[in-house]
């Protein structure tokens, strides 16, 4: 008796008791198709953040300004000493490697065109903002050296306030007020999507970071040269830590502090960061995988108990199998086969089912979802060794009937 | 217990050969000797009925014969082959090769047609025939049943049910064939017909061995063979029956 010939036999008899063999599998089709499910959802949601790692920028560091510390009470950030444009200029010159520099200093202000208004983050930056962010215009110009230094009144608007202000228009070239001073629309930037925390990027205005101290930003919440905190880009052969590092060493010999006091600012590498939550994600959508698995338990015992109903119901059929020369190790493997087959049958339903819903909730839900074949092929292998740990105990009972008794058997 | 050199072969003549055969069952804290040291021999290509009531261990001496048992004491060869001390694979060889049975219920499987009915020794032969098919159709013809072999069990007649289970028993040539009450299930007429199919197998040279309680299906026999108590009681050769001349 090849397998072949064994999954012949299963078929048929799969067959002759199809509703049964359907409500039997039940419990592995639900089990594949939600460790299908989970990981695709939670692989979707590793990829999207994956996604907008790459938009944030890589090789890209940000140095923030801490909160000072008063009597071991932190206060808020920006509260210690602010960064300044000398920093800035220094981190510019002295670290190797710099491609560019801004700094971001921000500002939450109403947004006002004609009758319409609309409250944005308002963000004063540098001409290389654009770059270092890799965060182009679709539209218009960039703001330039030249608006920062004259402090102009330009700016560049995120799509979703184009969309708010200028709904169906190009406001490219339109005049819109912030705080009662009129500012040009010479940009619109390309669009962001949602950040890794689900801020929505395209709610921005850009304007130069000096008509931001200037206009924007009240002047008793300012100093005359303070940038917020400062993007700076590296080219592709410098090593981030390095640049963290030195940055880190340039700030701390700047601001004086000694090796033992507590830094004022932080350097981060947001894409690092983001990389980190990741593989939580990922991590968290195996897990759930593995939970969803433990269905596949629960309809490995429910075919347990039908294989176990077969070969009583078969027992007859055994033991004519047995007299005409089929060995303990025939009528064991064919009842596994069985066993085995039925998984295989649950796990491609439920692969389908899973693949299915996964469609529906990326179509209708929007969310992410990534169906990767490693997924199907573990969710099948799993049923596969569902079949043969819980149809091995009713396979060996069968193999283990006395022949004599089973042809007697009605 | 006559002692008998291992290994030794039994003479070309015999196939079946039972020294001191004994065969206990324990049932619960009871012994039941269903067979009590039972020697006899068979001749190859004789056709031999066994008969006794039910209890006198008749069955128990087919069910040794066919290899689904072993016995307790006592040696057991079949076609030369001591089978007293097989293993289950040894004894699952044994049914598969040189012994084919049929049953009283037939036993075939629902929802198999006639042709797969048959294949199914062949698919258990090691090494299989090479064309398991064609094998199958020349056992259906040879029984009569040429034109059924699409046919599922609930289609045929019981007399056609039953040929197709002797064309199964047949399927991988055995030397010896095992009937046991084929006829039970069966009318007269049909009974007499199936009756006739194996004395043609018999008259083609194979061995067959019939159990029975009915005085008119052994009278088809060339040898009965009469079980009591776990013991043969009577052994004669007689005039074995023929077709009668009113069909």
């Amino acid at each position: 008796m090849t397998v072949l010939d064994s999954v012949l036999v299963a078929l048929t008899a799969l067959r002759a008791n199809l509703l049964r063999s359907i409500l039997t599998t039940l419990g592995i089709v639900i089990g594949v198709a939600s460790v299908i499910i989970l990981v695709a959802v939670g692989n979707g949601a590793a990829g999207e953040v994956n996604r907008q790692i790459s938009a944030l920028g890589t090789n890209m560091l940000v140095v923030f300004p801490d909160a000072m510390r008063v009597m071991g009470r932190s206060s808020g950030a920006g509260t210690a000493l602010p960064l300044s444009e000398s920093d800035l200029t220094a981190v510019r010159d002295k670290i190797p490697g710099v491609v560019g520099v801004s700094g971001q200093l921000d500002e939450s202000a109403a947004v006002v065109r004609g009758n319409l208004n609309w409250t944005t983050a308002i963000s004063g930056v540098h001409p290389d903002y654009t770059s270092v962010r890799d965060w182009p215009v679709s539209e218009g110009r960039e703001i330039t050296a030249q608006d920062v230094q004259t402090a102009a009144r330009v700016a560049l608007i995120g799509p979703t306030v184009a969309r708010q202000l200028f709904p169906g228009e190009n406001p490219v070239g339109a005049e819109i007020r912030i705080k009662n001073v009129p500012f040009q629309i010479v940009g619109l930037l390309s669009v962001k999507g949602q950040s890794a925390m689900g801020r929505d990027q395209d709610d921005v205005m850009l304007i130069p970071i000096t008509t931001a101290r200037n206009r924007v930003v009240g002047k008793s919440d300012v100093q005359v040269d303070q940038v917020g905190r400062i993007y700076v880009k590296l080219d592709d052969q410098t090593d981030m830590k390095t640049a963290q590092d030195d940055i880190e060493t340039l700030l701390r010999q700047r601001r004086k502090s000694g090796p033992n006091s507590e830094d004022t600012f932080s350097v981060r590498n947001l894409a690092e960061f983001m990389r980190a939550r990741t593989e939580v994600l990922s991590t968290m959508s195996y897990l759930l995988g593995a939970t969803s698995a433990i269905s596949l338990i629960v309809g490995g015992i429910g075919i347990m108990n039908i294989m176990l109903v077969s070969v009583t119901e078969r027992t007859r059929e055994i033991g004519l199998r047995m007299a005409v020369g089929g060995r303990q190790r025939d009528i064991m493997r064919q009842f596994l086969v069985e066993a085995v087959t039925l998984c295989l049958f649950g796990g491609l339903i439920g692969v389908a089912l899973g693949i299915g819903i996964a469609w529906l909730i990326a179509h209708f839900a929007s969310w992410p979802v990534d169906v990767s074949l490693g997924v199907i092929g573990s969710a099948m292998g799993a049923a596969a060794i569902t079949g043969i740990v819980f149809g091995f105990f009713p396979a060996r009972r069968a193999a283990g009937l006395n022949p004599i008794d089973a042809l007697r058997s009605e | 217990m006559n002692p008998v050199p291992e290994g030794r072969h039994v003479s070309n003549g015999t196939i079946i050969q039972a020294r001191d055969v004994v065969k206990l069952y324990k049932i619960g804290e009871q012994e039941l000797r269903a067979l009590d040291g039972v020697s006899l021999e068979i001749e190859a290509g004789d056709f031999v009925a066994i008969m006794g009531a039910s209890g006198s261990g008749k069955s128990t001496m087919m069910n040794l014969i066919g290899g689904l048992d072993t016995p307790t004491t006592g040696r057991l060869f079949i076609d030369g082959g001591d089978i007293s001390q097989l293993d289950a694979d040894g004894l699952a060889e044994l049914r598969n090769r040189t012994i084919g049975f049929v049953f009283q219920q037939f036993n075939l499987l629902p929802r198999t047609p006639a042709l797969q009915q048959v294949m199914l020794p062949l698919l258990y032969a090691h090494p299989r025939p090479a064309d398991m098919e064609a094998e199958a159709r020349r056992r259906l013809e040879q029984v009569g049943l040429g034109n059924r072999m699409e046919h599922l069990p609930r289609q045929l007649s019981g007399g056609q049910q039953q040929r197709v289970a002797i064309a199964r028993a047949l399927a991988n040539n055995p030397k010896i064939l095992l009937a046991d009450e084929p006829t039970g299930a069966l009318d007269s007429r049909t009974s007499e017909e199936i009756m006739l199919l194996f004395a043609d197998l018999n008259r083609q040279g194979i061995t067959v061995v019939l159990v029975t309680h009915e005085a008119d299906i052994a009278a088809w026999a060339r040898r009965r063979i009469t079980f009591r108590d776990g013991k043969v009681i009577s052994d004669e050769r007689q005039a074995p029956r023929v077709r009668e001349a009113a069909q």
